[in-house]
């Protein structure tokens, strides 16, 4: 940090704030657990032992093989304004898990206490949350049930009798495998197809766990789900898959955040999220993502490939995106809408923030496709240090999308002189009675408003503060209230931390 | 120099045969052959060429297309040059003498050693990077003639260039080299549809305190197949505007290239397109580069379309590292006049200095219905209206154009051109 030159209206304390930030990982450490590994690197036999690790039926055996076998000829993608060494998918352990977890546990109270230690750390007190939620809290105070996911596989899994009384599936998806295989055939890989890209075809050959969630009909989910993922050991690679239904007017509000260990190379973790919505339903998912993003040299981090996609099937379904993506070397992520049923809405609100050597490349896709569909897209992209930040993003009205609407705008904040923004939006309009707004800025730390402030009395630091926080609110407003605190600590940290 | 030539180029380029050495521009034309065989031409699976298949560019021969009559900058009182087919015609051209430029041609100016020489192609070449544009290289390497242009002064009047067309399987590949000079200043006009398929390149040198303009009239009825690009390089506090009306036609690509070169300089290119019919694709590929301090950009693209006409713009914004205080600023809208009309942008930054205001807007949608009720409410016909709203749609464009008198002379070349659609 030495050499960057600071701007006007970035004062010393800033610089000093941004420079305690550099390598302190506050979520680097990692849990002495003993690890069951399979072999490094990929092939049919592996695929075949993750699948016969988590008792899989034949159908899902072949299924992942034929995914193995399509993953095979692809390449991966260039098209991202990333750059990171060569990945080599053979020196990668593709399953590993705790090995305490060999036998499964028959209640939380038979988990490893090294392993609910570890999300205490994170802040997420599995039994706590049960008694403030579950018996304590005041009935008006939401409730907060975690699919913990320990590196490959998944843990305890709280408040499943209260969902289960509401006719909420949330579990694992090796179980939803096992236990509802129908829902799990019928929508598996039909939002992200099998053959979608590179990483979402190396995940359905080889995730190991993830989470699976169904909202019956007109049913809205008494709590909000959350899911935290973790990546424990060294060179593990993290698959995680989630699938999310849901049902003719339900509703659901889903939670996933997560923090991982300092090491020092680099980790591949490549996810795939899918959310159906059928008529009437509403699902909203809200992620703050803070992976170790390496140290200041940009040693270490993880790569982070995340194909995230939510399809409004039925009439007037709505889906919101909510992403606070500050962690990661190397971010590669866009969670779309597909905007099929009439009336269906869909939203993104995203801050990124990249810092030090961290480089994030992620938007959205809004996909419209039926009629009288509308989309928002509201992203903050904040680069520092040495960081690269790119908003890519789409939006198409098909012919048959009348009457649609799209607004998006993409603000990007620039501190200090050694990063870049970067704004790759493509707009695709076929049809002349939809209405499609687009708008960008980039920008630093506006003088004027900080003049603005200043003359009413606020001190530089107070005022950039205000200024940068802001920029942000409109993003940080969309998140579900559990979370709000959680990503205002982050922002607190990575934004307000680096300009005042 | 890669190993395997594509079928495509390889078709073209044996189609073209060997450059002709015409003395200073050889060495640029072989090295342009050179570079084209390594990147090849593009394909529809190029990412720059996205939107716009560039096969009627790349193809060996170019297709037919009916000689079009096209009335350019008459009535502005200039220098006229006319080129018909691509080849020049000494009869419908004026003396070139005139105070303040000189003027040459690029098939006569046969000498070994001539100023052009470090300009010719090398523009061209900077603007390859990071995007590779094969087609201009293919222009440096077999262009068959074009203007040598120096202005050392304040010109008097506008430089007309004209390009008619006579035969209906015309294939023009024209190349200008324009320098201006410390403080000089000078404007061209291009008018005209060249020819069935027309490459032309023009590399624009400004240097310190110079201005340039350019106005550009395209298209109206023809079938033509039409590629530009302008290099343009700017040096401190030098200016550049350019402006673009196009109205109907076929196939139409504009790439401008900006290298921002000097501080506190200002580039604005701009482009107005009236679009009709299925076989209109109009193209504006714009990229501004920012390598010096304080400069100012503007990219104004406003289209019109209407009965499947598609619409593209691809414009980008880059500022170098150390670029501070620089000001860009880029707009595209189109207006939909019917359901079958399309638009595709793909509007782009690409920021890597902190001190900057960068800014993009781009908006797609129908007329809008509150306004066209005012108006009629108040007693305008339908159409009139219309046509009205779209006028002042496209004012912003139109603004852009440096010399009031040929702002006025487009704003009434496009009343003419909305009345008889």
């Amino acid at each position: 940090m030495d050499d960057v030159q600071v701007k006007d209206g970035v004062d010393a304390e800033t610089v000093e704030a941004v420079q305690s930030l550099s390598g302190t990982y506050k979520h680097g450490w990692e849990t002495e657990i003993e690890m069951e590994y399979a072999p490094k690197g990929v092939n049919p036999d592996i695929v075949r032992l993750i699948s016969e690790k988590n008792d899989e039926p034949e159908w899902m055996t072949e299924w992942r093989l034929a995914a193995f076998e399509r993953w095979m000829q692809l390449k991966e993608p260039t098209w991202a304004m990333v750059d990171y060494p060569e990945i080599d998918f053979q020196d990668i352990f593709y399953y590993a898990r705790p090995k305490s977890m060999e036998e499964k546990p028959k209640s939380l109270d038979e988990v490893d206490p090294k392993l609910l230690e570890t999300y205490a750390k994170l802040g997420i007190p599995l039994k706590e949350q049960a008694l403030l939620a579950g018996v304590e809290a005041p009935e008006e105070e939401r409730k907060v049930a975690v699919d913990a996911v320990f590196d490959s596989v998944s843990l305890g899994t709280t408040f499943q009798d209260e969902l289960k009384k509401a006719g909420v599936i949330f579990c694992s998806i090796s179980e939803a495998i096992r236990e509802h295989p129908e829902l799990v055939r019928q929508y598996l890989g039909t939002v992200v197809p099998v053959s979608d890209n590179f990483y979402a075809t190396l995940n359905s050959a080889v995730f190991s766990d993830g989470s699976f969630v169904y909202i019956p009909p007109n049913t809205k989910c008494p709590m909000e789900l959350s899911t935290y993922f973790r990546i424990n050991a060294e060179n593990t690679g993290q698959f995680e898959r989630t699938l999310i239904i849901a049902d003719k007017g339900s509703y659901v509000s889903y939670l996933e955040g997560c923090t991982a260990p300092k090491r020092d190379t680099a980790q591949l973790h490549a996810a795939v999220v899918e959310i159906v919505i059928l008529e009437d339903a509403e699902v909203k998912y809200s992620t703050v993502q803070n992976w170790f993003p390496g140290d200041e040299d940009g040693k270490g981090g993880i790569y982070n490939f995340v194909t995230k996609r939510a399809d409004c099937r039925g009439d007037r379904a709505k889906v919101m995106w909510t992403q606070v993506e500050t962690g990661s070397a190397v971010t590669w992520k866009y969670p779309s809408c597909i905007l099929r049923g009439d009336d269906s809405q869909g939203e993104f609100y995203s801050i990124a923030i990249a810092n030090n050597m961290q480089q994030a490349d992620t938007g959205t896709k809004m996909i419209h496709l039926g009629k009288n569909t509308k989309s928002r897209i509201v992203s903050k992209g904040i680069s520092a240090g040495k960081a690269q930040n790119t908003y890519r993003g789409q939006v198409t009205m098909h012919p048959k999308a009348k009457e649609s609407r799209n607004y998006t705008q993409c603000d990007s904040l620039l501190i200090g002189d050694k990063c870049g923004a970067h704004t790759v939006p493509y707009i695709e309009v076929k049809n002349n009675s939809s209405r499609v707004e687009h708008e960008a800025t980039t920008s630093k730390v506006d003088d004027d408003q900080l003049f603005y402030c200043r003359a009413r009395g606020m001190d530089e630091e107070e005022a950039v503060a205000l200024v940068v926080n802001g920029f942000c609110k409109e993003v940080l407003q969309a998140l579900p209230m559990e979370f709000a605190m959680e990503a205002q600590a982050l922002v607190a940290i990575s934004l307000e931390g680096s300009v005042g | 120099m890669a190993a395997f030539l594509d079928a495509k180029t390889n078709d073209r380029l044996t189609a073209l045969g060997t450059p002709a050495a015409v003395g200073w521009s050889e060495d640029a034309r072989l090295d342009a052959v050179t570079r084209l065989r390594t990147t090849g031409l593009p394909d529809r699976r190029d990412e720059y060429w996205k939107y716009t298949r560039p096969d009627a560019f790349t193809a060996p021969a170019a297709t037919a297309a009916a000689a079009a009559e096209f009335e350019g900058f008459a009535g502005v009182d200039a220098l006229t040059i006319t080129f018909v087919d691509g080849v020049f015609d000494a009869d419908a051209s004026d003396d070139f003498a005139l105070e303040g430029i000189e003027i040459e041609r690029l098939a006569t100016s046969d000498v070994d050693i001539h100023w052009a020489k470090d300009l010719y192609g090398v523009l061209e070449t900077n603007g390859q990077t990071p995007v590779s544009r094969p087609l201009a290289a293919l222009n440096t390497a077999y262009a068959t003639d074009g203007l040598i242009i120096r202005v050392t002064g304040e010109v008097s009047k506008p430089i007309s260039v004209v390009y008619l067309q006579k035969s209906d399987a015309s294939d023009a590949i024209l190349h200008h080299v324009v320098k201006v000079d410390a403080g000089a200043s000078a404007t061209i006009l291009e008018a005209g549809p060249v020819a069935a398929r027309a490459n032309t390149v023009m590399e624009i040198d400004i240097a310190d305190n110079a201005t340039f303009n350019h106005l550009r009239l395209q298209g109206r009825d023809h079938e033509q197949a039409t590629l530009t690009h302008t290099f343009t390089r700017l040096g401190n506090e030098s200016a550049f505007k350019s402006f673009t009306l196009t109205a109907n036609g076929t196939l139409t690509r504009n790439e401008a290239i900006i290298e921002m070169n000097g501080d506190d300089a200002s580039a604005h290119v701009a482009g107005a397109a009236l679009g009709d019919g299925g076989d209109f694709n109009h193209d504006d590929t714009v990229f501004v580069t920012h390598d010096a301090l304080n400069g100012e950009s503007r990219q104004v693209f406003k289209k019109v379309l209407r009965n499947g006409a598609t619409g593209i713009f691809q414009g980008k914004i880059l500022v170098k590292e150390g670029a501070q205080k620089t000001d860009g600023y880029q707009i595209s809208q189109s207006l939909l006049l019917d359901d079958d009309a399309q638009f595709y942008a793909k509007p782009e930054l690409e920021i890597y200095a902190d001190d900057v205001a960068c800014s993009h807007g781009s908006t797609t949608g129908a007329i809008d219905d509150h306004a066209l009720y005012y108006l009629r409410s108040r007693g305008v016909p339908k159409a009139q209206a219309e046509d009205m709203l779209v006028l002042s749609f496209l004012a912003e464009a139109v603004d852009e154009i440096a010399d009031e008198d040929l702002q006025d002379f487009i704003l009434g070349k496009l009343e003419t051109w909305l009345a008889d659609r």
